[in-house]
């Protein structure tokens, strides 16, 4: 073959035959193609493999921050003790000492308990919140003022970690939170089946809290829907808008190119700097309120921004340009062309974009702490102004509370915040899918 | 390009023509009555690169003018400063007059919806919308407001399709996506959408390019019937096309609009030398 060759043309020069070649180094293309599939599995089995480390980490320390220990009272309200009079006036009713109610049912329980120190220690054993959660009781059902009726409270959080199985009864005493004797007196409780494991409503229903057994989620969740409201309605129509008139109607100008610049300079800037410059301008120049989901909306929303815009540019610039030219040859004006045929093929990129910039904005603290959303807030906001904190603010305040109990508060509202995460992407994925089938 | 002109030997079997190579004049009369469109010394620019150099040429009423050339000689360039196709290209500098009616089409005043509702245009590739049949012929009536009822636009919509040889193969199915059909219905829907708009003249870029010969034929066919009610224009590649379905041929050189005729007289006695290489197949 190869003198074949060089009798055709004297000028080409001696090659040996191609399937020569190809045979002599075949092997060693195919080598490194399998070996860099290996590669490519290997990551991905190693991906997989923290994700599940992970949620399976977090599930095991989280899963009791959704039940609760209850402790059982038999509470006999005494009509001398807390409405003398007879009067059922609410006011009356409220102002009633039922910590000393609690106490002393307990102290009956146990009468052998005489020391302060044991005394302090037999009260510790159901938490404070239970007087209140009995004058709400008494409040609202005034009937049983004279009667004796059973009163599951919840039990401290030590108490609770002890029932639960996280303390080891068999470290000394002095090394563990709960002494010898509260433990002989759950037991004891718990062999007259006054002790109760049962789903956690507190933790749905209630604010944060410096006592883990009454500490919830509510007021994060409300705070960073909120947030997020505020985020998404600025964000979007502004981002899209900017998006738009970068994209199809601004003039390629020195002046368009310096913003467009720096609109990828924004998407690099840390979020921190977005938390000063929203405390500066939001805060002390337009003296909006502190801690409020408004302001912690406006300032996701400056961080957002760029992330729209880039990828709504991007969606754009990605619908071909002969539909373009189609419109146009139509005698549509700019306008029309854009918002009939550019935009709606452009909408799914543009929701990936934006799903991508909530995202963010959901899991972002940092600027959040500048703006104060970091306050222990107890109240559940019920507005854009009330002061609130938000999911990530709250995993990081629960993980730096020394208690035993906040540990499996902090993976509980983390697994909170990544069900919150994974129900707005599902939405924005079914209306994107829903624009899609539209076209 | 300038090398194959270059390199052409001349042939012995065709007679050489009257006008050499180097001529850059138009050769004939690139005038005619009473024009729906004339274009007088119109020079195009992309940057540095001179497109179009001084063409001047008129389109008459009721004709199919072809153009023809070798790649990259300015017809497509040309074609699309007659409805400012160009205007969304960046860099593109167009001067000279280009007349609709003995009116500016350039002119600042001029709102170029205006000229573009007057002057349709069908793309090399079929593009239509990534919407039902019926949404692509209706969106171009709909935008200029030309029906007041839907039953009106329904009336646009069938005329249009029947009038672009399509309305049997899709009546029952004007809901489906534009883009299912195949490449040959596809250009002949975007002929729909074009004639929907009931423009003056049609302006065709290369419209069988993409198309098989049997739908070649089809279109081909429908450009004959078209020229009834419209003016057109069309850019081909095809020197056989050029031959069939148009009355005036104009071949265009590098930028310059080299020879202009009948169709008879280009194809059978072209007068230029350069027109003749390329008829006669030694380049482009």
């Amino acid at each position: 073959m190869t003198e074949d060759n060089s009798t055709l043309s004297p000028n080409i020069p001696k090659r040996p035959r191609t399937i020569d070649v190809v045979r002599k180094n075949i092997n060693k293309r195919n080598a490194a193609e399998r070996r860099f599939q290996l590669y490519g599995k290997v990551a991905i089995a190693l991906a997989i493999s923290f994700v599940f480390i992970l949620f399976f980490d977090i599930i095991n320390k989280g899963k009791g921050a959704f039940v609760q220990s209850y402790i059982a009272l038999d509470i006999y309200l005494d009509e001398q003790q807390i409405d003398p009079d007879g009067t059922r006036d609410p006011a009356v009713i409220a102002d009633a000492n039922y910590f000393g109610i609690i106490r002393s049912n307990l102290r009956e329980m146990f009468p052998e308990v005489s020391s302060r120190q044991e005394r302090r220690n037999l009260y510790s054993l159901v938490s404070s919140g239970a007087s209140y959660q009995l004058a709400d009781l008494v409040r609202e059902h005034p009937e049983y003022i004279g009667n004796t009726f059973r009163l599951w409270v919840p039990a401290d959080d030590d108490i609770d970690m002890l029932i639960k199985g996280y303390i080891d009864r068999n470290i000394p005493e002095d090394d563990r939170r709960i002494k010898d004797n509260q433990i002989a007196w759950i037991d004891k409780l718990n062999e007259e089946g006054r002790v109760k494991t049962q789903f956690n409503t507190t933790f749905f229903t209630a604010g944060d809290s410096r006592d883990a057994e009454l500490a919830g989620i509510l007021g994060a969740l409300s705070g960073s829907f909120f947030t997020l409201i505020v985020t998404l309605l600025l964000s979007f129509p502004i981002g899209v808008a900017a998006a738009i008139y970068l994209e199809e109607f601004a003039p390629q100008n020195r002046l368009t190119d310096i913003i467009e610049v720096n609109i990828n300079n924004l998407a690099a800037v840390p979020s921190i700097v977005f938390g000063l410059l929203g405390l500066a301008v939001f805060i002390n120049f337009f003296a909006l309120p502190r801690s409020a989901p408004l302001v912690g909306g406006l300032v996701l929303t400056l961080m957002t921004l760029p992330t729209i815009i880039i990828s709504s540019r991007a969606a754009l610039k990605s619908v071909p340009p002969a539909i373009r030219e189609a419109a146009i040859g139509l005698g549509a004006s700019k306008m029309q062309m854009v918002f009939n045929h550019v935009l709606p093929l452009a909408l799914p990129g543009m929701l990936t974009g934006t799903i991508i910039g909530m995202a963010q904005a959901l899991g972002e603290t940092a600027p959040l702490l500048m703006i104060g959303m970091v306050a222990f807030i107890v109240d559940v906001p019920s507005s854009f102004t009330d002061p609130s904190t938000v999911l990530p603010v709250q995993i990081f305040l629960w993980a730096d509370s020394p208690e035993r109990a906040f540990v499996e508060k902090t993976s509980g509202a983390i697994m909170v915040l990544l069900a919150f995460l994974i129900t707005m992407n599902a939405v924005a994925v079914f209306i994107r899918k829903k624009l899609e089938r539209r076209w | 390009m300038e090398n194959n002109q270059q390199a052409a030997p001349a042939s012995p079997s065709i007679p050489s023509s009257q006008i050499p190579r180097d001529h850059r004049e138009t050769v004939g009369d690139y005038t005619v009555e009473s024009p729906r469109m004339s274009a007088r010394d119109v020079n195009v620019h992309y940057g540095d690169k001179h497109a179009i150099k001084g063409v001047n040429l008129d389109l008459g009423r009721n004709e199919v003018l072809a153009m023809i050339g070798p790649s990259g000689c300015g017809k497509s360039t040309f074609l699309r400063c007659l409805n400012r196709m160009n205007d969304t290209v960046k860099d593109c500098k167009v001067t000279g007059d280009i007349t609709l009616d003995n009116k500016n089409i350039y002119d600042k005043k001029l709102d170029v919806v205006e000229l573009r509702a007057q002057v349709g245009m069908v793309f090399q590739k079929p593009n239509p919308f990534p919407k039902s049949i019926y949404e692509n012929v209706a969106w171009g009536a709909r935008i200029h407001g030309l029906a007041n009822t839907n039953a009106e636009l329904d009336e646009i919509v069938e005329t249009s399709l029947q009038k672009a040889g399509l309305w049997n193969e899709v009546k029952d199915r004007l809901d489906a996506q534009g883009t299912g059909l195949s490449g040959g219905q596809q250009q002949r829907l975007c002929i729909a959408r074009t004639i929907a708009i009931n423009p003056e003249v049609i302006l065709m870029d290369e419209p069988c390019s993409a198309l098989d010969p049997i739908a070649t034929a089809i279109v081909e066919d429908l450009i004959d019937e078209l020229r009834e009610q419209f003016t057109i224009a069309i850019v081909t590649h095809s020197m056989h096309q050029a031959a069939r379905v148009s009355q005036r041929t104009a071949y265009f050189h590098l930028g310059d609009l080299i020879e202009i005729g009948a169709t008879n007289d280009i194809f059978t006695r072209p007068r230029h030398e350069l027109t003749e290489d390329y008829i006669s197949g030694r380049f482009g």
